[in-house]
């Protein structure tokens, strides 16, 4: 889907959001520097199931309040190995992306 | 002390409004929602117009609750929808109109209220059953079954919420005298209320009085429950 949202952008403040997650205490990053490419959820995921809900609903805020991006990022496909969003941080940034209103 | 932000969903008219005003004599800022104007103010109530049946007024609802006062602290999920008629008679667009208010609404409304809520680690959450549940009520396969979904969706969410420390508890209140059931005949109330420990319409305040106990921060260690007013 085409948008006008700079999916880069979408990538560091959600690279932002996990790290002050991990500084908050909400979720253990375990040492680990995010980046678009970490493991989100899943075997080799950085998150439990709370710690993904956690990021997920702080994300959606984080859109809102930064980008002005007004989107619910509940998905079917969460526990999806293959299919879901939430895999890593620039699957869920893409996701984020392709729901933000064009133009 | 900040003063606790109270959400009542189908605040306009009935028990949603009197909720809400009970809230905001104790002092609470309390936003609700309709999907018509209110006709009615105070100086910490804010009113918005959803439908709560409508994922995107929801989503809309609760980035205004955070956004006025960034915390939410207290749900009162209480917009509904009721319908009283034989099951032979019902048309499909009915029970789906009543499954999207009472069911879908109520989910969307504690999804996106736990969210606010679990910022700050704690919520309570309050759901509206009623007793034609467990009274298998006749007249109201529709509506029993919107507001039995309601309570298996309390238990779970009870328990997938606990660990943001929030509660979320049901209440089954008997008949109360609103427009909820200013359809219903006569006698088909009595008959209800002759099958309550109880035999008497139910009040606003019997119902209030349970609210306040659920929202108490005493009751952290309460939920996942249904409780039924009137001895049923």
């Amino acid at each position: 889907m085409e948008t006008t949202v700079d999916e880069t952008r979408i990538v560091e403040l959600i690279v932002r959001t996990l790290r002050a997650l991990g500084e908050e205490g909400v979720v253990d990053l375990d040492g680990v520097e995010p980046t678009a490419t970490t493991d989100l959820f899943g075997a080799e995921g950085l998150l439990d199931s709370i710690g993904l809900v956690s990021l997920v609903v702080a994300v959606e805020e984080a859109l809102d309040d930064e980008l002005g991006i007004r989107v619910g990022l509940a998905d079917d496909r969460a526990l999806s190995q293959r299919h879901s969003p939430y895999r890593t941080v620039s699957s869920l940034a893409g996701y984020a992306a392709g729901l933000a209103p064009a133009g | 002390m900040e003063r606790p932000v109270t959400l009542v969903t189908g605040s306009r008219k009935g028990l949603g409004r009197a909720v809400a005003e009970h809230y905001l004599a104790a002092g609470h800022h309390v936003v609700g929602c309709s999907r018509k104007p209110a006709d009615w103010e105070h100086e910490r109530y804010r009113h918005v117009l959803a439908d709560v049946g409508v994922e995107a007024d929801v989503g809309n609802l609760l980035g205004e609750v955070r956004r006025t006062h960034g915390r939410l602290d207290h749900l009162v999920a209480n917009a509904g929808v009721a319908s009283m008629n034989h099951s032979l008679l019902t048309p499909a667009a009915t029970v789906e109109r009543l499954l999207q208010t009472n069911v879908v609404g109520t989910f969307v409304a504690c999804r996106e209220a736990a969210k606010l809520m679990r910022k700050r680690g704690f919520g309570r959450i309050v759901t509206m059953s009623t007793v034609a549940v467990p009274l298998r009520l006749e007249g109201e396969a529709a509506y029993v079954a919107s507001k039995a979904a309601v309570v298996g969706l309390t238990q779970v969410l009870a328990r997938e919420f606990a660990g943001f420390g929030i509660t979320v508890n049901a209440i089954g209140p008997t008949p109360v005298a609103t427009d909820l059931i200013a359809g219903v005949p006569a006698e088909a109330i009595d008959r209800l209320v002759a099958r309550q420990a109880v035999p008497r319409l139910g009040t606003a305040a019997d119902v209030i009085n349970v609210v306040d106990f659920l929202l108490r921060p005493e009751s952290g260690f309460v939920t996942g429950q249904c409780i039924y007013l009137g001895g049923v």
